[in-house]
């Protein structure tokens, strides 16, 4: 009953400050646009916005499908890159050298000077916008993931040795699973990039979704429909930065555990690496 | 003893490649140690005398430039896991549990999950985690945690362990507690045990031999038997005997700090001054 009691309040600690600031911004938003007589074209009041999410449900909802769709596809995708890459210049000096430099200059390219490419090649249909998502995302994973896989003590890996471990038991039973906290970090970034992937995408070519229907609201200055596209977007952002955290909380549950006796000092840490 | 030495090292040298065209450096020369079965033999040193050097390739992890280990009497085929390891620290992995990681070496050998975890248990009250099988390794103490690893050592079931300053880091209570600890688990099961400190009072309270090893080149300057009578208590360490050991263990040691050169000591000796 106590440890209920306690847990509760520990939710309640978390939930509540965000929530607090959130009433707050929208509060003073509210304000400013009845007292200060604005324009709805220019910036429509939260309490319209949230009357137009309401009125536009369905559409929202089918041309969020669509968006989230490409996401979650981009971002599998994203995933496999990413881990892969990091795998495979971890695995050999040589590759390392020969790629990492290729990797950094990949994120020089401006993504949104190569996505009409894309659109030439690949047309209107899905490949383009999960190529896009996947361009911006798979770079934090897998540099986060390179990190990871040197994250295991060189100690360790010695008394592995000694142990009799071979390399892939070595890379199974230490390597790995050090990395494992990194690569969550980098599908943190990754998650709230790949969102923003979408809808340039689908702002250079596309016919339905959540980036085109704000290209098109923008079109007719539809201000206050804008406003519910944009919201409907980072609640996708927002919860697909949940899932990640959910399944790291899951499936690290030591990292967490871990963290809660190290104190503040740590916490801070990790929250900087993420 | 020639015949009955469990590991024996004779003439081993170790020389590093200067990095760049460098000065090579000599960091053993020459160094010849040898312990019976069941005996507690120590090396203590200042550091940089290459005592890490010198577990490293006893443990197999390094190659040395000459001499040879001897196992039983014959170079064994593959010296690399035929001896226990146990490094500085801990290394523990945070992501097992600690019953999990006191397996590891079971593991590695082979030994299904339930008997491996079996003959863990058996042995988890004698090492004093009793209770804390379920826990993160985070969660135990600086004691602990040494406890754990040299379990996992211990579990690993070779006739020789190395154990490289396992009680350097802890506090000078936890420090004297596990001591005690040390020899009483020794004393069951007399395993054979090298162990290498910097603490000369460590070394005597619990070796049968002690050897002292100057630096640059690394090599063995004394050779001390220890000839208190076993079993040992704490208040040992109180008497004449014993202190009289420790001022013949720390001249060298002293000359070794002085820069290795020919130090002259002309004060009175214990045994003159009784």
């Amino acid at each position: 009953m106590f440890a209920r009691g306690t847990r509760s309040r520990r939710v309640a600690a978390t939930v509540l400050p965000p929530l607090l600031f959130a009433i707050f911004v929208l509060a003073a938003w509210q304000l400013y646009t009845v007292v200060g007589n604005i324009k709805e074209s220019t910036l429509p009041p939260p309490t319209d916005v949230a009357r137009s999410i309401w009125e536009n449900r369905q559409l929202l909802i089918d041309n969020a499908w669509v968006t989230i769709k490409e996401i979650l596809i981009g971002f599998f995708f994203a995933i496999l890159l990413g881990v892969g890459l990091a795998v495979l210049i971890r695995s050999s000096r040589t590759v390392e050298r020969a790629i990492y430099p290729w990797l950094v200059v990949s994120q020089m390219v401006p993504i949104p000077a190569i996505a009409p490419l894309l659109i030439i090649w690949f047309g209107f249909e899905m490949q383009p916008k999960v190529i896009v998502i996947v361009l911006v995302s798979f770079f934090p994973i897998a540099v986060n993931t390179i990190d990871g896989l040197r994250a295991a003590e060189p100690e360790l890996l010695n008394l592995l040795k000694t142990l009799k471990a071979n390399a892939w038991q070595r890379f199974r039973k230490a390597q790995l699973p050090a990395a494992l906290p990194f690569l969550f970090s980098g599908l943190k970034v990754a998650a709230a990039l790949s969102v923003i992937g979408a809808v340039f995408a689908e702002w250079v070519g596309a016919s339905e979704g959540l980036g085109y229907l704000i290209l098109v609201l923008n079109n007719q200055t539809a201000t206050t429909d804008m406003f519910a596209v944009i919201f409907t977007l980072a609640l996708i952002g927002i919860l697909l930065f949940l899932i990640v955290t959910l399944l790291e909380r899951l499936l690290l549950p030591w990292y967490y555990e871990s963290r809660e006796t190290e104190g503040e000092g740590l916490h801070l840490e990790v929250e900087e690496g993420a | 003893m020639q015949a009955g030495s469990k590991l024996r090292i004779e003439g081993l040298s170790k020389t590093y490649r200067g990095a760049g065209g460098g000065e090579n450096v000599t960091a053993l020369k020459d160094v010849g140690i040898e312990i019976g079965a069941g005996e507690f033999v120590s090396i203590v040193g200042p550091s940089g005398c290459g005592k890490s050097t010198l577990f490293n390739i006893i443990a197999g992890l390094i190659r040395p430039s000459g001499g040879k280990v001897l196992l039983d009497g014959r170079q064994p085929d593959e010296l690399l896991g035929s001896v226990g390891y146990m490094p500085q620290r801990d290394c523990l992995m945070p992501w097992r549990t600690v019953l999990d990681n006191t397996t590891l070496g079971l593991e590695l050998n082979g030994v299904r999950k339930k008997e491996a975890h079996k003959r863990a248990l058996a042995e988890f009250e004698r090492f004093g985690l009793a209770g804390f099988e379920k826990h993160w390794p985070a969660k135990l103490s600086g004691g602990m945690k040494q406890r754990a690893a040299l379990l996992r050592t211990f579990l690993a079931g070779r006739d020789v362990m190395l154990l490289d300053e396992p009680f350097g880091a802890l506090d000078a209570l936890t420090r004297a507690n596990m001591q005690e600890w040390l020899l009483d688990v020794w004393q069951e099961d007399r395993k054979t045990i090298l162990f290498v400190t910097h603490d000369v009072e460590e070394a005597i309270y619990l070796s049968d031999r002690v050897y002292v090893m100057s630096g640059r080149p690394g090599r063995v300057s004394l050779e001390v038997d220890v000839s208190l009578a076993r079993p040992r208590k704490p208040e040992i360490t109180m008497t004449p005997e014993f202190l009289l050991l420790k001022q013949k263990l720390l001249r060298p040691l002293e000359e070794a700090a002085a820069g290795g050169g020919l130090f002259v000591d002309d004060r009175p000796t214990l045994e003159e001054q009784i």
